[in-house]
Protein backbone atom coordinates (compact mmCIF):
# COMPACT_ATOMS: atom_id res chain seq x y z
CA UNK A 1 0.00 0.00 0.00
CA UNK A 2 1.67 2.95 -1.14
CA UNK A 3 0.54 6.46 0.33
CA UNK A 4 -0.59 8.14 -2.91
CA UNK A 5 -3.35 10.12 -2.82
CA UNK A 6 -4.27 10.45 -6.45
CA UNK A 7 -3.02 7.73 -9.29
CA UNK A 8 -4.09 7.66 -12.90
CA UNK A 9 -2.77 5.19 -14.22
CA UNK A 10 -2.86 5.38 -18.59
CA UNK A 11 -5.43 7.46 -19.02
CA UNK A 12 -6.57 8.03 -22.78
CA UNK A 13 -9.58 9.67 -24.01
CA UNK A 14 -10.85 9.56 -27.51
CA UNK A 15 -13.17 11.88 -28.70
CA UNK A 16 -14.66 10.96 -32.04
CA UNK A 17 -11.76 8.52 -33.14
CA UNK A 18 -9.19 11.94 -31.85
CA UNK A 19 -7.31 11.75 -29.00
CA UNK A 20 -7.65 14.39 -26.76
CA UNK A 21 -5.87 12.88 -23.72
CA UNK A 22 -3.51 9.89 -24.26
CA UNK A 23 -2.11 7.49 -22.04
CA UNK A 24 -1.39 10.20 -18.94
CA UNK A 25 -0.09 8.99 -16.13
CA UNK A 26 1.05 10.76 -12.97
CA UNK A 27 1.01 10.08 -9.10
CA UNK A 28 0.68 12.75 -6.31
CA UNK A 29 1.33 12.21 -2.64
CA UNK A 30 0.09 14.02 0.37
CA UNK A 31 0.94 17.31 1.05
CA UNK A 32 1.89 18.27 -2.93
CA UNK A 33 0.88 20.80 -5.42
CA UNK A 34 1.00 19.58 -8.41
CA UNK A 35 0.51 22.73 -11.66
CA UNK A 36 -1.08 21.62 -14.40
CA UNK A 37 0.00 23.11 -17.76
CA UNK A 38 -0.42 23.38 -21.18
CA UNK A 39 -1.87 25.93 -23.61
CA UNK A 40 -5.44 26.26 -24.51
CA UNK A 41 -7.11 22.89 -26.01
CA UNK A 42 -4.50 20.62 -24.65
CA UNK A 43 -6.20 18.58 -23.08
CA UNK A 44 -5.94 19.58 -19.22
CA UNK A 45 -9.54 20.04 -17.98
CA UNK A 46 -10.51 16.64 -20.16
CA UNK A 47 -7.85 15.15 -17.66
CA UNK A 48 -9.46 17.31 -14.57
CA UNK A 49 -12.74 15.58 -15.60
CA UNK A 50 -12.29 12.17 -15.66
CA UNK A 51 -9.72 12.52 -12.45
CA UNK A 52 -13.03 14.01 -10.41
CA UNK A 53 -15.26 11.16 -12.25
CA UNK A 54 -16.70 13.31 -14.36
CA UNK A 55 -16.00 11.96 -17.81
CA UNK A 56 -14.92 8.11 -17.96
CA UNK A 57 -11.77 7.34 -19.38
CA UNK A 58 -11.85 5.77 -22.81
CA UNK A 59 -8.94 3.66 -21.03
CA UNK A 60 -6.60 3.81 -18.03
CA UNK A 61 -8.14 4.30 -14.50
CA UNK A 62 -8.13 6.56 -11.47
CA UNK A 63 -7.38 5.79 -7.71
CA UNK A 64 -8.09 8.06 -4.90
CA UNK A 65 -6.28 7.49 -1.92
CA UNK A 66 -6.19 3.72 -3.35
CA UNK A 67 -9.93 3.55 -4.30
CA UNK A 68 -11.04 3.30 -7.93
CA UNK A 69 -12.98 5.96 -9.52
CA UNK A 70 -14.24 3.50 -12.09
CA UNK A 71 -15.54 0.49 -9.09
CA UNK A 72 -16.37 2.64 -6.08
CA UNK A 73 -17.24 6.06 -7.37
CA UNK A 74 -19.11 7.40 -4.63
CA UNK A 75 -16.03 6.70 -1.94
CA UNK A 76 -13.23 8.08 -4.26
CA UNK A 77 -15.89 11.51 -5.19
CA UNK A 78 -16.65 12.20 -1.90
CA UNK A 79 -12.49 12.20 -1.00
CA UNK A 80 -12.53 14.99 -4.29
CA UNK A 81 -13.38 18.65 -3.53
CA UNK A 82 -13.77 20.60 -7.80
CA UNK A 83 -14.19 23.74 -9.43
CA UNK A 84 -14.49 22.87 -13.45
CA UNK A 85 -13.49 25.52 -15.73
CA UNK A 86 -17.00 26.80 -15.81
CA UNK A 87 -17.94 27.50 -11.92
CA UNK A 88 -20.88 25.36 -11.14
CA UNK A 89 -22.98 28.07 -8.89
CA UNK A 90 -26.67 28.43 -8.32
CA UNK A 91 -26.98 31.24 -8.63
CA UNK A 92 -30.23 31.89 -7.55
CA UNK A 93 -29.31 31.36 -3.90
CA UNK A 94 -27.29 32.98 -1.58
CA UNK A 95 -24.02 32.61 -0.88
CA UNK A 96 -25.06 30.55 2.81
CA UNK A 97 -27.58 28.68 0.71
CA UNK A 98 -25.52 27.63 -2.03
CA UNK A 99 -22.39 26.12 0.62
CA UNK A 100 -24.56 24.02 2.80
CA UNK A 101 -25.85 22.43 0.26
CA UNK A 102 -22.38 21.94 -0.68
CA UNK A 103 -21.48 20.89 2.49
CA UNK A 104 -24.85 18.33 3.06
CA UNK A 105 -24.19 16.76 -0.51
CA UNK A 106 -20.75 15.96 0.08
CA UNK A 107 -21.64 14.36 3.48
CA UNK A 108 -20.72 16.54 5.93
CA UNK A 109 -22.66 15.34 8.94
CA UNK A 110 -25.40 17.32 10.01
CA UNK A 111 -24.14 19.08 13.35
CA UNK A 112 -20.71 20.23 11.41
CA UNK A 113 -22.62 21.88 8.37
CA UNK A 114 -22.45 25.35 9.97
CA UNK A 115 -18.82 25.32 11.07
CA UNK A 116 -17.83 23.63 7.60
CA UNK A 117 -19.34 26.65 5.97
CA UNK A 118 -18.32 29.21 8.10
CA UNK A 119 -14.69 27.81 7.74
CA UNK A 120 -14.91 27.79 4.06
CA UNK A 121 -16.09 31.45 3.95
CA UNK A 122 -13.61 32.61 6.29
CA UNK A 123 -11.36 30.55 3.94
CA UNK A 124 -12.07 32.69 1.06
CA UNK A 125 -12.23 35.77 2.31
CA UNK A 126 -16.45 35.81 1.94
CA UNK A 127 -17.51 36.42 5.22
CA UNK A 128 -19.53 39.59 4.76
CA UNK A 129 -21.30 38.45 1.82
CA UNK A 130 -22.89 35.36 3.21
CA UNK A 131 -26.75 36.54 2.45
CA UNK A 132 -26.17 38.01 -1.25
CA UNK A 133 -27.32 35.85 -4.01
CA UNK A 134 -24.74 34.76 -5.86
CA UNK A 135 -26.01 36.18 -9.23
CA UNK A 136 -25.15 39.79 -7.44
CA UNK A 137 -21.40 38.77 -6.84
CA UNK A 138 -18.86 40.52 -8.74
CA UNK A 139 -16.65 37.43 -11.06
CA UNK A 140 -14.01 37.53 -8.42
CA UNK A 141 -15.96 36.40 -5.42
CA UNK A 142 -18.00 34.36 -7.61
CA UNK A 143 -14.26 32.62 -7.87
CA UNK A 144 -14.03 32.96 -4.40
CA UNK A 145 -17.22 30.51 -3.97
CA UNK A 146 -16.48 28.27 -6.60
CA UNK A 147 -13.22 27.63 -4.37
CA UNK A 148 -15.27 27.87 -1.11
CA UNK A 149 -17.53 24.76 -2.50
CA UNK A 150 -14.54 22.80 -3.19
CA UNK A 151 -13.06 22.62 -0.02
CA UNK A 152 -16.18 23.03 2.23
CA UNK A 153 -15.72 19.03 3.19
CA UNK A 154 -12.11 19.36 3.59
CA UNK A 155 -11.25 17.16 1.00
CA UNK A 156 -7.70 14.98 0.58
CA UNK A 157 -7.86 16.13 -3.14
CA UNK A 158 -8.50 19.52 -4.22
CA UNK A 159 -8.90 20.18 -7.74
CA UNK A 160 -8.66 23.52 -9.56
CA UNK A 161 -9.52 24.43 -13.00
CA UNK A 162 -8.21 27.25 -13.64
CA UNK A 163 -8.89 29.13 -9.77
CA UNK A 164 -7.65 32.18 -10.58
CA UNK A 165 -9.15 33.60 -14.03
CA UNK A 166 -10.71 36.63 -13.65
CA UNK A 167 -9.46 37.40 -9.68
CA UNK A 168 -8.04 40.91 -9.37
CA UNK A 169 -4.24 41.07 -8.17
CA UNK A 170 -4.85 41.19 -4.70
CA UNK A 171 -7.73 38.46 -4.73
CA UNK A 172 -4.86 35.88 -6.98
CA UNK A 173 -2.78 36.25 -3.98
CA UNK A 174 -5.12 34.95 -1.02
CA UNK A 175 -6.13 32.33 -3.28
CA UNK A 176 -2.78 31.07 -4.47
CA UNK A 177 -1.52 31.82 -0.42
CA UNK A 178 -5.32 29.64 0.16
CA UNK A 179 -4.16 26.81 -2.20
CA UNK A 180 -0.60 26.65 -0.91
CA UNK A 181 -2.37 26.29 2.96
CA UNK A 182 -4.59 23.33 1.62
CA UNK A 183 -1.61 21.82 -0.36
CA UNK A 184 0.11 21.52 2.69
CA UNK A 185 -1.95 18.77 4.36
CA UNK A 186 -3.73 17.78 1.06
CA UNK A 187 -3.27 17.34 -2.47
CA UNK A 188 -3.53 20.21 -4.92
CA UNK A 189 -3.99 20.35 -8.40
CA UNK A 190 -4.43 23.10 -10.43
CA UNK A 191 -4.34 23.97 -14.03
CA UNK A 192 -3.35 27.19 -15.68
CA UNK A 193 -1.57 28.72 -18.16
CA UNK A 194 0.29 31.22 -16.02
CA UNK A 195 3.74 30.23 -15.43
CA UNK A 196 4.70 32.11 -12.63
CA UNK A 197 1.68 31.23 -10.99
CA UNK A 198 3.13 27.41 -11.04
CA UNK A 199 6.30 28.54 -9.83
CA UNK A 200 4.66 30.50 -7.25
CA UNK A 201 2.69 27.46 -5.30
CA UNK A 202 3.03 24.14 -7.18
CA UNK A 203 5.80 21.85 -5.94
CA UNK A 204 5.54 19.42 -9.14
CA UNK A 205 4.67 20.51 -12.59
CA UNK A 206 3.14 18.72 -15.65
CA UNK A 207 3.27 20.09 -19.13
CA UNK A 208 0.48 18.46 -21.63
CA UNK A 209 0.32 19.10 -25.39
CA UNK A 210 -1.84 17.60 -27.55
CA UNK A 211 -2.94 15.54 -25.06
CA UNK A 212 0.67 14.20 -23.86
CA UNK A 213 2.08 14.72 -21.00
CA UNK A 214 5.74 16.23 -22.43
CA UNK A 215 6.87 16.92 -18.63
CA UNK A 216 6.34 15.63 -15.63
CA UNK A 217 8.65 16.76 -12.47
CA UNK A 218 9.54 19.08 -9.41
CA UNK A 219 9.39 22.67 -9.99
CA UNK A 220 13.19 23.15 -9.50
CA UNK A 221 14.29 22.09 -12.70
CA UNK A 222 11.13 24.07 -14.51
CA UNK A 223 12.55 27.15 -12.72
CA UNK A 224 16.16 26.59 -14.57
CA UNK A 225 14.65 25.74 -17.61
CA UNK A 226 13.31 29.41 -17.12
CA UNK A 227 15.76 31.25 -15.55
CA UNK A 228 18.07 29.53 -17.46
CA UNK A 229 21.52 30.15 -18.50
CA UNK A 230 21.01 33.57 -20.54
CA UNK A 231 21.73 37.29 -19.62
CA UNK A 232 20.08 39.96 -21.31
CA UNK A 233 22.03 43.19 -21.40
CA UNK A 234 20.63 46.92 -22.95
CA UNK A 235 23.78 49.25 -23.87
CA UNK A 236 23.30 52.36 -25.68
CA UNK A 237 26.47 51.24 -27.58
CA UNK A 238 27.04 47.31 -27.57
CA UNK A 239 30.08 46.50 -28.61
CA UNK A 240 30.92 43.53 -31.39
CA UNK A 241 29.85 39.90 -30.10
CA UNK A 242 33.25 38.81 -30.56
CA UNK A 243 34.11 41.45 -27.80
CA UNK A 244 31.13 39.94 -24.68
CA UNK A 245 32.94 36.32 -26.43
CA UNK A 246 35.92 36.96 -24.33
CA UNK A 247 34.44 37.30 -21.04
CA UNK A 248 35.13 34.38 -19.16
CA UNK A 249 32.36 31.78 -19.08
CA UNK A 250 30.03 33.35 -21.84
CA UNK A 251 29.74 30.72 -24.56
CA UNK A 252 27.02 32.85 -27.13
CA UNK A 253 26.41 37.13 -27.58
CA UNK A 254 23.29 37.21 -30.22
CA UNK A 255 21.73 40.46 -30.65
CA UNK A 256 18.29 41.05 -30.06
CA UNK A 257 17.83 44.60 -31.43
CA UNK A 258 20.04 47.66 -31.72
CA UNK A 259 20.44 48.08 -28.12
CA UNK A 260 20.02 44.62 -26.64
CA UNK A 261 22.08 41.41 -26.27
CA UNK A 262 21.35 38.25 -24.94
CA UNK A 263 24.41 36.30 -23.61
CA UNK A 264 24.44 32.53 -23.22
CA UNK A 265 27.15 31.39 -20.24
CA UNK A 266 27.99 28.43 -19.23
CA UNK A 267 26.16 26.13 -16.34
CA UNK A 268 27.78 27.44 -13.19
CA UNK A 269 29.86 30.08 -14.53
CA UNK A 270 28.38 34.19 -13.42
CA UNK A 271 29.36 36.41 -15.85
CA UNK A 272 27.55 39.36 -15.06
CA UNK A 273 29.63 40.88 -12.65
CA UNK A 274 32.57 40.63 -15.02
CA UNK A 275 30.53 41.93 -17.99
CA UNK A 276 29.42 45.08 -16.15
CA UNK A 277 33.25 45.64 -15.15
CA UNK A 278 33.91 45.57 -19.55
CA UNK A 279 30.99 47.52 -20.01
CA UNK A 280 32.39 50.61 -17.48
CA UNK A 281 35.78 50.27 -18.55
CA UNK A 282 35.45 50.39 -22.30
CA UNK A 283 31.96 52.48 -21.99
CA UNK A 284 29.41 50.55 -23.48
CA UNK A 285 26.97 52.77 -22.03
CA UNK A 286 25.55 49.45 -20.04
CA UNK A 287 22.15 50.73 -18.43
CA UNK A 288 20.00 47.29 -18.07
CA UNK A 289 21.00 43.59 -17.16
CA UNK A 290 19.52 40.80 -16.19
CA UNK A 291 18.52 37.29 -16.43
CA UNK A 292 16.50 36.45 -19.81
CA UNK A 293 13.27 35.41 -18.63
CA UNK A 294 11.96 32.64 -21.13
CA UNK A 295 8.32 33.03 -21.95
CA UNK A 296 6.06 29.82 -21.62
CA UNK A 297 6.29 29.42 -25.38
CA UNK A 298 9.75 29.30 -25.27
CA UNK A 299 9.92 26.27 -22.08
CA UNK A 300 6.99 24.86 -23.42
CA UNK A 301 8.72 24.81 -27.23
CA UNK A 302 11.87 24.14 -25.53
CA UNK A 303 10.31 21.00 -23.54
CA UNK A 304 8.30 19.74 -25.93
CA UNK A 305 11.46 19.61 -28.23
CA UNK A 306 13.89 17.92 -25.93
CA UNK A 307 11.13 15.32 -25.19
CA UNK A 308 10.70 14.31 -29.01
CA UNK A 309 14.62 14.59 -29.09
CA UNK A 310 14.51 11.81 -26.10
CA UNK A 311 12.24 9.62 -27.38
CA UNK B 1 -28.60 11.53 0.09
CA UNK B 2 -31.69 11.67 -1.97
CA UNK B 3 -33.57 14.03 0.09
CA UNK B 4 -30.10 16.21 0.46
CA UNK B 5 -30.79 16.33 -3.73
CA UNK B 6 -34.74 16.98 -3.40
CA UNK B 7 -34.09 19.59 -0.70
CA UNK B 8 -31.74 21.25 -3.14
CA UNK B 9 -34.05 21.41 -5.70
CA UNK B 10 -36.79 22.58 -3.45
CA UNK B 11 -35.04 25.07 -2.26
CA UNK B 12 -34.19 26.10 -6.21
CA UNK B 13 -38.17 25.68 -7.18
CA UNK B 14 -38.96 28.28 -4.39
CA UNK B 15 -35.89 30.70 -4.82
CA UNK B 16 -37.21 31.54 -8.31
CA UNK B 17 -40.60 33.56 -8.39
CA UNK B 18 -41.73 30.95 -11.47
CA UNK B 19 -43.20 28.44 -8.47
CA UNK B 20 -44.35 30.48 -6.21
CA UNK B 21 -46.70 31.77 -9.10
CA UNK B 22 -47.62 28.46 -10.56
CA UNK B 23 -48.77 27.60 -6.73
CA UNK B 24 -50.60 30.77 -6.69
CA UNK B 25 -52.34 30.39 -9.71
CA UNK B 26 -53.38 26.80 -9.03
CA UNK B 27 -54.61 27.57 -5.84
CA UNK B 28 -56.65 29.81 -6.90
CA UNK B 29 -58.39 28.11 -9.90
CA UNK B 30 -59.08 25.25 -7.58
CA UNK B 31 -60.47 27.35 -4.97
CA UNK B 32 -62.70 28.75 -7.44
CA UNK B 33 -64.17 25.22 -8.90
CA UNK B 34 -63.93 24.35 -5.29
CA UNK B 35 -66.18 27.57 -4.62
CA UNK B 36 -68.40 26.92 -8.10
CA UNK B 37 -69.19 23.16 -7.25
CA UNK B 38 -70.96 24.13 -3.99
CA UNK B 39 -72.56 26.48 -5.57
CA UNK B 40 -73.57 24.41 -8.18
CA UNK B 41 -74.49 22.00 -5.62
CA UNK B 42 -77.25 23.19 -4.39
CA UNK B 43 -78.87 24.27 -7.63
CA UNK B 44 -78.20 20.75 -9.24
CA UNK B 45 -79.72 18.78 -6.36
CA UNK B 46 -83.00 21.22 -5.89
CA UNK B 47 -83.90 19.96 -9.33
CA UNK B 48 -82.91 16.70 -8.80
CA UNK B 49 -86.38 15.05 -7.38
CA UNK B 50 -85.85 11.27 -7.60
CA UNK B 51 -83.29 9.90 -4.95
CA UNK B 52 -81.28 7.84 -7.86
CA UNK B 53 -80.22 11.10 -9.19
CA UNK B 54 -78.91 12.94 -6.15
CA UNK B 55 -75.06 12.27 -5.33
CA UNK B 56 -73.19 13.51 -2.22
CA UNK B 57 -71.50 16.86 -2.23
CA UNK B 58 -68.28 14.84 -1.87
CA UNK B 59 -68.55 13.15 -4.94
CA UNK B 60 -70.07 16.29 -6.92
CA UNK B 61 -67.35 18.65 -5.64
CA UNK B 62 -64.47 16.63 -5.24
CA UNK B 63 -65.21 15.50 -9.51
CA UNK B 64 -65.31 18.99 -10.31
CA UNK B 65 -62.37 19.84 -8.29
CA UNK B 66 -60.06 16.94 -9.02
CA UNK B 67 -61.15 16.48 -12.88
CA UNK B 68 -60.26 19.99 -13.37
CA UNK B 69 -57.16 19.38 -10.90
CA UNK B 70 -55.51 16.79 -13.19
CA UNK B 71 -55.75 18.80 -16.52
CA UNK B 72 -54.50 21.65 -15.17
CA UNK B 73 -51.18 19.99 -14.00
CA UNK B 74 -51.09 18.96 -17.55
CA UNK B 75 -49.80 22.66 -17.64
CA UNK B 76 -48.46 22.80 -14.52
CA UNK B 77 -46.06 20.12 -14.53
CA UNK B 78 -43.74 20.72 -18.19
CA UNK B 79 -43.42 24.50 -16.56
CA UNK B 80 -41.60 23.18 -13.65
CA UNK B 81 -39.87 20.07 -14.71
CA UNK B 82 -38.27 21.84 -17.75
CA UNK B 83 -35.75 23.04 -15.57
CA UNK B 84 -34.67 20.52 -13.52
CA UNK B 85 -31.55 19.00 -15.74
CA UNK B 86 -31.79 21.34 -18.84
CA UNK B 87 -31.25 24.64 -16.97
CA UNK B 88 -28.50 22.55 -14.93
CA UNK B 89 -26.51 21.16 -18.44
CA UNK B 90 -27.28 25.29 -19.80
CA UNK B 91 -25.50 26.90 -16.64
CA UNK B 92 -22.81 23.82 -17.07
CA UNK B 93 -23.80 23.58 -12.99
CA UNK B 94 -24.11 19.63 -13.55
CA UNK B 95 -20.19 18.70 -12.18
CA UNK B 96 -21.09 20.03 -9.05
CA UNK B 97 -23.62 17.27 -8.90
CA UNK B 98 -21.78 14.77 -10.69
CA UNK B 99 -18.60 15.56 -8.55
CA UNK B 100 -20.47 14.94 -5.43
CA UNK B 101 -20.29 11.31 -3.72
CA UNK B 102 -23.79 10.85 -5.51
CA UNK B 103 -24.59 8.13 -7.67
CA UNK B 104 -26.27 8.75 -11.27
CA UNK B 105 -29.38 6.93 -10.06
CA UNK B 106 -29.93 9.16 -6.47
CA UNK B 107 -29.27 12.42 -8.48
CA UNK B 108 -32.49 11.33 -10.60
CA UNK B 109 -34.37 10.18 -8.40
CA UNK B 110 -33.72 13.09 -5.27
CA UNK B 111 -34.77 15.49 -8.44
CA UNK B 112 -37.76 13.45 -8.87
CA UNK B 113 -38.84 13.56 -5.25
CA UNK B 114 -38.09 17.53 -5.09
CA UNK B 115 -40.67 17.98 -7.61
CA UNK B 116 -42.85 15.55 -6.40
CA UNK B 117 -42.93 16.96 -3.12
CA UNK B 118 -43.60 20.21 -4.56
CA UNK B 119 -46.51 19.20 -6.36
CA UNK B 120 -47.75 17.37 -3.33
CA UNK B 121 -47.98 20.87 -1.91
CA UNK B 122 -50.87 21.13 -4.31
CA UNK B 123 -52.59 18.10 -3.78
CA UNK B 124 -52.79 18.11 0.57
CA UNK B 125 -54.39 21.71 -0.39
CA UNK B 126 -57.08 20.00 -2.81
CA UNK B 127 -57.25 17.55 -0.01
CA UNK B 128 -57.82 19.71 3.01
CA UNK B 129 -59.96 21.86 0.85
CA UNK B 130 -62.94 19.47 0.12
CA UNK B 131 -62.50 18.22 3.65
CA UNK B 132 -63.44 21.29 4.84
CA UNK B 133 -67.01 20.62 3.36
CA UNK B 134 -67.17 17.96 6.55
CA UNK B 135 -67.78 20.97 8.97
CA UNK B 136 -71.46 20.95 7.52
CA UNK B 137 -71.77 17.66 5.52
CA UNK B 138 -70.98 13.94 6.27
CA UNK B 139 -68.34 13.72 4.18
CA UNK B 140 -66.67 10.52 2.56
CA UNK B 141 -63.07 10.85 3.31
CA UNK B 142 -62.35 7.93 1.33
CA UNK B 143 -63.72 9.15 -1.88
CA UNK B 144 -60.96 12.14 -1.08
CA UNK B 145 -58.21 9.85 -0.11
CA UNK B 146 -58.29 7.45 -3.14
CA UNK B 147 -58.73 10.86 -5.67
CA UNK B 148 -55.59 11.90 -3.53
CA UNK B 149 -53.46 9.19 -4.25
CA UNK B 150 -54.56 9.16 -8.19
CA UNK B 151 -53.71 12.90 -8.42
CA UNK B 152 -50.32 12.47 -6.62
CA UNK B 153 -49.90 9.62 -8.47
CA UNK B 154 -50.82 10.93 -11.66
CA UNK B 155 -48.62 14.09 -11.25
CA UNK B 156 -45.57 11.97 -10.30
CA UNK B 157 -46.09 10.27 -13.74
CA UNK B 158 -45.77 13.80 -15.17
CA UNK B 159 -42.86 14.77 -13.32
CA UNK B 160 -41.03 11.74 -14.33
CA UNK B 161 -41.45 12.31 -18.20
CA UNK B 162 -40.46 16.01 -17.59
CA UNK B 163 -37.48 14.71 -16.20
CA UNK B 164 -36.77 12.85 -18.95
CA UNK B 165 -37.77 15.30 -21.87
CA UNK B 166 -35.75 17.78 -19.41
CA UNK B 167 -32.59 15.59 -19.33
CA UNK B 168 -32.35 15.10 -22.95
CA UNK B 169 -32.38 19.02 -24.21
CA UNK B 170 -30.39 21.85 -22.61
CA UNK B 171 -33.32 24.53 -23.61
CA UNK B 172 -35.97 24.74 -21.05
CA UNK B 173 -37.97 25.47 -23.29
CA UNK B 174 -37.86 23.02 -25.68
CA UNK B 175 -38.27 20.65 -22.68
CA UNK B 176 -41.55 21.85 -21.64
CA UNK B 177 -42.79 21.85 -24.77
CA UNK B 178 -41.91 18.29 -25.64
CA UNK B 179 -43.09 17.19 -22.30
CA UNK B 180 -46.47 19.32 -23.00
CA UNK B 181 -46.95 17.69 -25.97
CA UNK B 182 -46.03 13.99 -24.74
CA UNK B 183 -48.50 14.25 -21.68
CA UNK B 184 -51.19 16.12 -23.85
CA UNK B 185 -51.21 12.83 -26.34
CA UNK B 186 -50.84 10.58 -23.08
CA UNK B 187 -53.93 11.79 -21.76
CA UNK B 188 -56.36 12.02 -24.72
CA UNK B 189 -55.00 8.65 -26.12
CA UNK B 190 -58.11 6.95 -25.08
CA UNK B 191 -60.42 9.71 -26.57
CA UNK B 192 -58.61 8.80 -30.35
CA UNK B 193 -59.45 5.13 -29.64
CA UNK B 194 -62.97 6.16 -28.39
CA UNK B 195 -65.05 3.54 -30.65
CA UNK B 196 -62.63 0.82 -29.57
CA UNK B 197 -62.14 0.66 -25.66
CA UNK B 198 -60.46 -2.31 -25.54
CA UNK B 199 -57.85 -1.21 -28.09
CA UNK B 200 -54.07 -1.86 -26.46
CA UNK B 201 -52.79 1.57 -26.74
CA UNK B 202 -55.75 2.94 -25.28
CA UNK B 203 -54.76 1.37 -22.25
CA UNK B 204 -51.61 3.52 -22.41
CA UNK B 205 -53.96 6.47 -21.62
CA UNK B 206 -53.26 8.33 -18.68
CA UNK B 207 -56.50 9.81 -18.01
CA UNK B 208 -57.75 6.10 -18.39
CA UNK B 209 -55.98 4.77 -15.72
CA UNK B 210 -56.99 7.75 -13.72
CA UNK B 211 -60.45 7.03 -14.20
CA UNK B 212 -60.79 4.62 -11.32
CA UNK B 213 -58.91 6.84 -8.31
CA UNK B 214 -61.57 9.73 -9.86
CA UNK B 215 -64.55 7.43 -9.09
CA UNK B 216 -63.15 6.68 -5.31
CA UNK B 217 -61.56 2.91 -6.31
CA UNK B 218 -57.72 2.29 -5.83
CA UNK B 219 -57.37 -0.38 -8.06
CA UNK B 220 -53.69 -2.27 -7.75
CA UNK B 221 -53.58 -2.86 -11.42
CA UNK B 222 -54.13 1.45 -12.02
CA UNK B 223 -51.06 2.12 -9.46
CA UNK B 224 -49.11 -0.86 -11.00
CA UNK B 225 -49.42 0.96 -14.39
CA UNK B 226 -48.53 4.51 -12.52
CA UNK B 227 -45.28 2.64 -10.84
CA UNK B 228 -43.86 1.11 -14.20
CA UNK B 229 -44.53 4.56 -16.25
CA UNK B 230 -42.21 6.91 -13.38
CA UNK B 231 -39.69 3.69 -13.24
CA UNK B 232 -39.44 3.34 -17.22
CA UNK B 233 -38.76 7.48 -17.60
CA UNK B 234 -36.65 7.98 -14.18
CA UNK B 235 -34.04 4.57 -16.02
CA UNK B 236 -34.08 6.57 -19.20
CA UNK B 237 -33.01 9.62 -17.55
CA UNK B 238 -30.37 7.93 -15.72
CA UNK B 239 -29.55 6.62 -19.14
CA UNK B 240 -28.91 9.71 -20.44
CA UNK B 241 -27.40 11.34 -17.81
CA UNK B 242 -24.82 8.40 -17.81
CA UNK B 243 -24.65 9.41 -21.36
CA UNK B 244 -22.71 12.80 -20.96
CA UNK B 245 -20.42 10.99 -18.28
CA UNK B 246 -19.43 8.56 -20.85
CA UNK B 247 -19.70 10.26 -23.94
CA UNK B 248 -18.72 13.86 -22.29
Amino acid sequence: MNDFTVEAIGLTRLYGGREAVSNVSFNLSKGQVLGFLGPNGAGKSTTMKMLTGNLAPSNGSVKICGIDMMENPKEAKALIGYLPEMRPLYKELTVDEYLTIAARLHRVSGAHIKKAVELAKERCGLGHMSKRLIENLSNGYQQRVGIAQAIIHNPMVVILDEPTVGLDPIQIRDIRALIREVGSERSVIISTHILPEVEMVCDHVQIIDKGKLVFNGAIDVLKKQRIGNKLLIAMNKPPKAAELLKIAGVEEAESVSDQLVRVRFADGATPAEAIVQAAVAKGWGLYQIGPDQTSLEDVFVQLTYQEQEAA
Amino acid sequence: MIINVARKELKSMFASPMGWVILALLMFSFGTYYLNGVNDYFAVMSGAMRPAERTGVTQFVGQNVYGFASFMVLFAVPLLSMRLVSEERRSQTLPFLFSAPLSLTEIVLGKFLGLVAFLSILVVYIGVMLSTLNIWADIDFGFIVANSIGLLLMVASFSALGLYFSSITQQPVVAAILTFIALFALMFLDRFFAGDPSNTLASLSLTRHFQSFAGGLIDTADIAYFALFIASFLTLTVRRLDADRLRG
